[in-house]
């Protein structure tokens, strides 16, 4: 080794180090929308440090094809960051699909540069970077595919679903544990990859629309793990590091979103979505429901002194945030005080609704957690709920027998009058009756959730 | 070879600690662009498929790395421009409302 080189090696390492450590300040800088710009900033030139400085290294010979593939990796990346707020968590989901193809490509390039000198702790992680880099990259196109409605949302079961699923998984490590011990069987490699690629097709197949945050959480957490283990591979501490911090970034999330669902934890680690679908209520004998005009809503609410709008996955569907933003001023200017009870699993993915509502210029103080606002229904003199329903399902608390019984959900069964805006009396997600639209206290306001809204604004301003 | 096995092991350790803490703090409010920015930081996966690319080590590996390269930077430029699109979308109330004076 030249002094030079020694130097140069040296160089480089200290530009990964404080790469790491904007990367962890760029984390840290989220916690509030306050700082959260810096985040991005500190971020972005952690990234550009890093990558220059890989640029210097030594070994690199080549750097045509690496300027065509940034360039074409830029010309991709700027059409999916300008990409309509309702389509963010397709665009995630897409994106961890992205990040682990990559690990997955750069680790079986790895493989085949190595074989058959390959140490076994090497081996180990290089096994576990693809498997969990391949099941993520097919699971979360096929849950992209899911979001973006090219592939039917609708759960797909079948029998003998998870003994499938874990026999191809045991085929896949076991495979993996004889590349460990004898690294030169090359023609196992393929079967390890494609088997990881599968069951990550099938991962996702019984997963329905309403289970995708805690989906999109764990595939963040795998490809945040995958990385990692690349790091392990290259001996990168830079990559270690940023796989560490998407990966726990990633469970933490799958956990808030498995408790807001009710689920236990393991259940979610393991990616067994236990299925809520099936037992769809038989007695549905017709119950009375009261219903009103936007006239007559538009009336109950101004004469309110407290509304809390709790909006859900209906809401963006319809793309009503605008209009409810017009609700929101024009209550506002009546001196109503409006406030949005938001569910932790409200939408598709973790945070989806404080996204839209803030896209839709709703000052985000006014967006306020379940935990948070749940004791203040029983002084609120409206509820209106906009596109959500299992989450606020009175039977999780008090039936015993319900799919959904122990999920935490707003109670806005507690204030005094409740409006529910749908477009029809079918079931929720989880095809399950909601008691809460039979209650003498509640409002059926039937009608597309954009228009109806509109409706209300319309009145409330002829009225001014 | 050992040696820097247990160092990164304790890189690893540290670092879903660090992750952890760091997290457990960010504000429900922002989970959205949190997952696109962590997703842009994990692209940092891009150095190893540079490098893969630049050592031009075998025509194999070369394709590879060059697909690697254009998903991983797709994440890194989308990912920072998304995230950066929602946070700029967040304010908070700039006049009090009528209703915190009416308030019981």
């Amino acid at each position: 080794m030249t002094p030079e080189f020694a130097g140069s090696q040296y160089v480089i390492e200290v530009i990964y180090l404080i790469a790491s450590a904007l990367f962890i300040l760029s984390l840290k800088w989220m916690s509030s929308p306050a700082t959260a710009r810096h985040g991005i900033l500190a971020g972005e030139i952690g990234m550009v440090l890093a990558i220059g400085g890989t640029l210097l290294r030594h070994g690199i010979i080549d750097w045509k094809w690496i300027i065509i593939a940034l360039v074409l990796g830029t010309g991709i990346g700027i059409p999916l960051g300008m990409v309509q707020m309702t389509a963010v968590p397709q665009r995630t989901a897409l994106s961890h699909a992205f990040g682990a193809l990559c690990v997955t490509l750069v680790g079986t390039a790895e493989f085949y540069l190595r074989t058959p000198n390959v140490p076994k702790f090497m081996m180990s992680v290089l096994s576990m970077e693809v498997i969990l880099g391949g099941l993520t990259f097919t699971g979360s196109l096929m849950a992209a595919g899911k979001l973006q409605e090219v592939l039917p949302q609708r759960p797909i079961t079948y029998k003998g679903q998870n003994l499938v699923n874990l026999l191809l998984f045991s085929v896949a490590v076991a495979s993996a544990v004889y590349l460990v011990l004898h690294p030169e069987a090359k023609q196992l490699f393929p079967l390890v990859v494609g088997i990881s690629l599968i069951i990550g097709v099938l991962l996702v197949i019984p997963i329905g629309g309403a289970d995708m945050p805690t989906v999109i959480s764990l595939l963040n957490s795998y490809a945040g793990l995958s990385a990692a283990a690349m790091g392990f591979v290259l001996n990168s501490k830079l990559l270690i590091i940023a796989g560490a911090l998407d990966g726990s970034s990633g469970f933490i999330l799958s956990v808030i979103m498995s408790k807001a669902m009710n689920r236990s934890f393991t259940n979610v680690l393991f990616g067994a979505f236990g299925q809520v679908q099936a037992s769809a209520a038989g007695g549905q004998e017709a119950k009375p429901v009261r219903s009103a005009t936007p006239e007559e809503a538009a009336a109950i609410l101004s004469a309110a002194n407290k509304v809390v709008i709790v909006p859900g996955y209906g809401m963006a569907v319809a793309q009503a945030q605008h209009k409810v933003r017009e609700l929101y001023d024009a209550l506002t200017k009546k001196g109503v005080e409006v406030r949005f009870a938001i569910h932790p699993v409200a939408g598709r993915m973790p945070g989806h609704m404080n996204v839209l509502l803030a896209e839709a210029d709703i000052p985000y103080d006014r967006l306020i957690e379940m935990d948070e606002i749940n004791g203040d229904f029983p002084q609120t003199d409206v509820a209106l709920i906009i596109g959500a329903n299992d989450v606020t399902n009175p039977a999780a608390r008090t039936d015993q027998s319900s799919p959904i019984f122990g999920m935490p959900i707003l109670d806005v069964d507690k204030a005094h009058t409740v409006m529910v805006i749908k477009r029809g009396m079918s079931p929720g997600f989880a095809g399950i009756d909601n008691p809460l639209y039979y209650l003498d206290r509640t409002l059926m306001l039937f009608g597309d959730a954009k228009q109806f809204v509109g409706g209300i604004v319309r009145e409330l301003g002829g009225g001014h | 070879m050992g040696s820097n096995l247990i160092d990164a092991l304790f890189v690893f350790m540290l670092a879903a600690f660090i992750g952890f803490e760091v997290i457990r703090h960010v504000s429900p409010l922002l989970h959205t662009p949190l997952m696109s920015l962590t997703n842009a930081l994990d692209a940092i996966a891009v150095v190893g498929a540079i490098v893969l690319v630049g050592e031009k080590k075998s025509t194999f590996a070369t394709v590879l790395g060059v697909i690697a390269i254009i998903a991983a930077t797709s994440n890194v430029v989308g990912g920072f421009l998304i995230t950066d699109r929602m946070l700029k979308m967040f304010k908070t109330t700039s006049r009090p409302t009528k209703a915190q004076v009416t308030k019981p």
